[in-house]
């Protein structure tokens, strides 16, 4: 009997915002005499998909087409300040501050539009496809490259917003620890099924389950790719990753891919998740933030399997096979 | 484009856009930093320290300067301002005690002595490999224990404990709610055990990098992969003795990050380099500096001892914290304070302790990575959390659902939860693997206790 | 250093390389010649980023010598690109959201071009072996290998882009 199987589960909450506040992000918006809304910031896309949730963040709040939003994002000197991409942060400030320009344009836009109409601005709505118009009567419209062409060439008004978004400093109290540690809290539960091979010590995830409570979902293609991502993450993680494999010494540190273990193509199992959204009333449109937190659940869920599967103790990660050779020696040596 | 992506017209948030780049990253026409051509270009290498802990006797650039292709040499007294790195003290967190050169000793095998700057790679290479340092050796330490023991090898004067000082002289970050010692006292069982995290490789597939470019104005252009582009003017800028009015950052598009790009490690050197040179210098990583000298995970050891009732109810937390910062501190108080107040996890309870240590030990120095500081917050506590359960003979799932936060706790922290939704998250995952949760457990909500 | 001149065709065009040294098809190719999907990711070998066609089999480009490759015939994306022979692979990308970063994804797009050129009904564990030396640290494989096996669907189908 060479194969156990186990299951094992864990369950974590995550916080969303730079930890101890002070972390300024800003956004300016405008729009071009081409018709586009550009929205000017120094933040950083690592693949994420910050400018994709930027731009759906951004036409939501103006009420343009997705398809007009431009995000001219990762210069200084065009940008404001953004305090960087990392700590959970960049959907929660950053899309707070974009909300905050979005809002402060589509005011000047309805208002140039209102001239137009000749109808208090107050009436207005967008209809997100690209026309303005007066509450409940629909054929009183004008379309927003007409409003932005207006503001232009016949009022002499810019069509543009300002946001900034801070959150002030928190520092935690250094006797009790008291302080505002966070925004607002993501949650997660991951179920993992393994196979261990008890001659080899290898150990096959079978499958990764979890639920995801991350707020309102700004974009649920992209939270899939992060869930999906960070499962494999983990894998690596609580499987084979270190930069120092027989910590604390420093022998055999990897100096390539071929010697720092990462989880292989074929390791990867069927990761299901489903999501719950409990918006948050602090996130840009009840967002919270996903990208950090999607490695943290499934990472004890597979040692609590492995444990499950061998009846063993272990406490550590990186779980390489020789960890677990090691342990179930001591498990029979004990047993004797 | 297929159905799945079809945005419902007239709103955006919430429809499963596609990933702006996308179309790009499949034809491999995504501009990264090192994507913008910049003509006569230079590049750098550095000679680093080849032992873990020593004093510098002597640093002789003789050889690298006179070896084919070097334009320049820099060592620390080419570093005007501050001469030590200033990571993170933009959000007032951390104090400068990382040399950009080593000027006296280095303290990790792998710290930064001389920056050579070649019309190739492999001409700054080879001068680098020329430049000869001598060492007076001295005693190392890998380990954290080993670190605090008494007499160990010390790494800073400043820390004569080889540990970092909190406000107030605290060796380490603190959370104190309620009275752990006394409900310890009357807890039907203590259960105690340590964790272990192992160092980590961000390793986002692009090295991080910069190209450092002087203007004809007077301003230097730096073209980077950066997660933190206005933060890394402001340090570069502080390096380099200069106004940040005088920096130009451009990048907001990486190849990965991971935390692995917010070390600012890169983008002063280059310009330092470019600023004595009076050409644009390319510094990158490679894959072996990423895997040996880029900050890593930490190792993070984390001791709970816990107090419960017999019905499950965590009524004492402790929690001890050693963070394994390497060498230097870089941004590890942040990860410490992140970690602390993570604790006691997603569970409330009333009587809570813990300590976050951020040791010095002579490894390559660990920095930020996804989920800095919580990722070994959740995973020794969702290990401890089976091993109660364990000890307990209860169901793990019904012991985490009797103990996780509702709105309206207390947190140790001293907030109280508003935004709770781990019942409801743990359900889901019940549903979505078959497990039969008793009708009681199915019944509970994040919103009020039920039956307490 | 003597400099040996060698001749390439790269996507069609001829190319005559003075090639010192150990001096890389990855180094000829980005540098030289401004092939900017030939990715560096390691120049090491270990993570397929650098991956192109020589003589239509999948190579790494950081790993050979220019002066080995007299006469060789190398395609690049980009000239995958031009002729939209990746077409349909590259739409499969789009719909499976199989990027993030996009850094290993010119490499990932070749190798699925070297696996479906050589084996148009590929399975499973075909897919997984022929990406196997492309290393991707965001998407967790899985929206990658849907995409090629859809996009070898297609193209059983007479799917168009070839
Ligand atoms: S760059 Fe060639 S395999 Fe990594
Ligand atoms: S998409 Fe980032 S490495 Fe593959």
């Amino acid at each position: 009997m060479a194969k156990k199987r186990g299951t094992g589960m864990a369950a974590v909450s995550y916080p969303i915002g730079m930890h101890l506040g002070g972390d300024p992000t800003g956004a300016l918006v405008h729009a071009t005499s081409g018709g586009n809304f550009v929205v000017a910031m120094s933040s950083v896309d690592l693949g994420q998909g910050l400018k994709t949730v930027m731009a759906q963040i951004a036409a939501e709040a103006l009420g343009v087409p997705l398809d007009t939003v431009i995000i001219d994002t990762g210069d200084t000197d065009t940008g404001p300040h953004c305090s960087g991409t990392g700590a959970s942060r960049t959907t929660h400030r950053a899309g707070n501050a974009v909300i905050a320009a979005a809002k402060e344009a589509r005011s000047a836009m309805l208002d140039v539009a209102a001239e137009m109409l000749e109808v208090s601005a107050a009436d207005l709505e967008t209809d997100g496809k690209g026309n303005i118009h007066v509450a409940g009567v629909e054929e009183k419209s004008v379309s927003v490259a007409e409003t932005v062409q207006a503001g232009t060439f016949q009022f002499g008004k810019t069509i543009a917003g300002r946001g900034l978004f801070l959150v002030p400093k928190s520092p935690q109290d250094p006797e009790t620890g008291e302080s505002d540690p966070h925004s607002t809290q993501a949650h997660a539960c991951t179920v993992a099924e393994v196979e261990v091979d008890t001659e080899s010590g290898e150990v096959e995830v079978l499958s990764l389950k979890s639920a995801y409570e991350i707020g309102r979902q700004i974009n649920p293609e992209l939270v899939k790719g992060q869930i999906v991502g960070g499962a494999w993450m983990a894998i690596g993680h609580t499987l084979c990753e270190t930069t120092a494999p027989y910590y604390p010494t420093t022998e055999h540190a990897p100096l390539d891919f071929l010697n720092y273990g990462m989880t292989g193509v074929a390791e990867m199992p069927e990761v299901e998740c489903e999501l719950l959204e409990f918006p948050s009333p602090s996130g840009p449109f009840g967002a919270k933030g996903v990208g950090e937190m999607v490695a943290n659940s499934p990472i004890p869920a597979i040692v609590n399997a492995i444990n499950n599967a061998l009846d063993l103790d272990i406490s550590d990660i990186p779980v390489t096979p020789e960890v677990i050779l090691r342990a179930l020696d001591a498990q029979a040596a004990g047993a004797d | 484009m297929s159905e799945k992506h079809k945005i419902e017209a007239g709103h955006a948030v919430g429809q499963p856009v596609t990933l702006r780049e996308l179309e790009s990253h499949v034809k491999g026409q995504t501009v990264y930093y090192e994507d913008v051509k910049v003509p006569r270009m230079l590049h750098l290498k550095v000679h680093r320290s080849s032992v873990a802990h020593a004093r510098i006797l002597d640093i002789d650039t003789s050889r690298a300067e006179q070896s084919d292709g070097v334009v320049s040499v820099l060592t620390y007294r080419d570093v005007p301002a501050t001469k030590v790195w200033t990571h993170f003290e933009a959000v007032g967190i951390a104090p400068g005690a990382e040399p950009i050169l080593a000027l006296d000793k280095v303290r990790w095998k792998g710290e930064p002595i001389v920056a050579v700057v070649a019309e190739s790679l492999k001409q700054a290479e080879d001068g680098a490999a020329k430049v000869k340092v001598t060492y007076e050796k001295l005693a190392s330490v890998f380990d954290v224990d080993a670190a605090l023991a008494p007499g160990a090898p010390n790494l800073f004067d400043c820390w004569p404990d080889n540990h970092y000082l909190f406000p107030d002289d605290h060796a380490a970050a603190q959370i104190r709610f309620g009275d752990a010692e006394k409900a310890f006292a009357e807890a039907d069982h203590i259960v105690e055990h340590v964790y272990n995290t192992r160092p980590i490789e961000q390793a986002p597939i692009e090295t991080a990098g910069c190209v450092a470019v002087p203007g004809s104005d007077g301003r230097f252009t730096l073209y980077t992969n950066s997660q933190s582009l206005s933060n890394t003017r402001n340090n570069a800028a502080e390096i380099a003795g200069i106004s940040p009015a005088r920096l130009h950052l451009i990048g907001g598009t990486a190849g990965g990050g991971f935390g692995g790009k917010v070390d600012m490690a890169i983008e002063p050197m280059a310009l330092l380099a470019a600023m004595k040179s009076k050409r644009p210098v390319k510094y990158r990583f490679t894959r072996e500096d990423e895997m040996t000298v880029s900050s890593t995970r930490a190792a993070w050891r984390v001791s709970i001892k816990d107090g419960v009732m017999q019905d499950g109810r965590i009524v004492a937390r402790y929690v001890t914290t050693h963070q394994d910062v390497g060498a230097y501190l870089r941004n590890s108080i942040y990860g410490a304070f992140k970690h602390a107040s993570h604790m006691p996890g997603p569970y409330t309870v009333p009587n809570v302790s813990a300590d976050v240590f951020c040791v010095f030990t002579n490894r390559t120095p660990s920095a930020a990575m996804r989920g800095f500081g919580v990722m070994p917050a959740s995973f020794a506590i969702e290990m401890q959390m089976d091993r109660i359960a364990k000890a307990l003979r209860m169901d793990p799932w019904q012991l985490r659902l009797k103990n996780a936060f509702r709105n309206g706790d207390m947190k140790a922290h001293r907030r109280e939860v508003w935004d709770a939704a781990l019942v409801e998250t743990i359900q889901a995952t019940a549903r979505l693997s078959g497990k039969d949760l008793p009708e009681d457990y199915k019944q509970m909500s994040s919103q009020k206790r039920l039956g307490s | 250093m003597t400099a040996k001149l060698v001749q390439l065709t790269v996507n069609g065009r001829e190319e005559h390389i003075a090639a010192d040294g150990l001096i890389s098809l990855q180094q000829v190719l980005r540098e030289k010649l401004d092939y900017n999907t030939v990715k560096d990711g390691c120049t090491q070998g270990g993570c397929g980023a650098c991956s192109v066609l020589v003589d239509g089999e999948l190579a790494l480009a950081c790993l050979l010598p220019v002066s080995r490759l007299e006469g060789a015939e190398i395609t690049t994306l980009e000239g995958l690109n031009e002729s939209n022979s990746a077409g349909v692979i590259q739409e499969s990308f789009v719909e499976h959201s199989a990027a993030q970063c996009g850094f290993c994804t010119s490499g990932m797009i070749i190798s699925a071009k070297a696996l479906l050129d050589e084996n148009p009904t590929p399975s499973r564990d075909d897919i997984m072996e022929a990406i196997s030396g492309n290393l991707c640290r965001c998407t967790g494989y899985l929206p990658i290998i849907e995409a090629v096996q859809s996009a070898a669907g297609k193209l059983a189908k007479g799917g168009d882009g070839e």
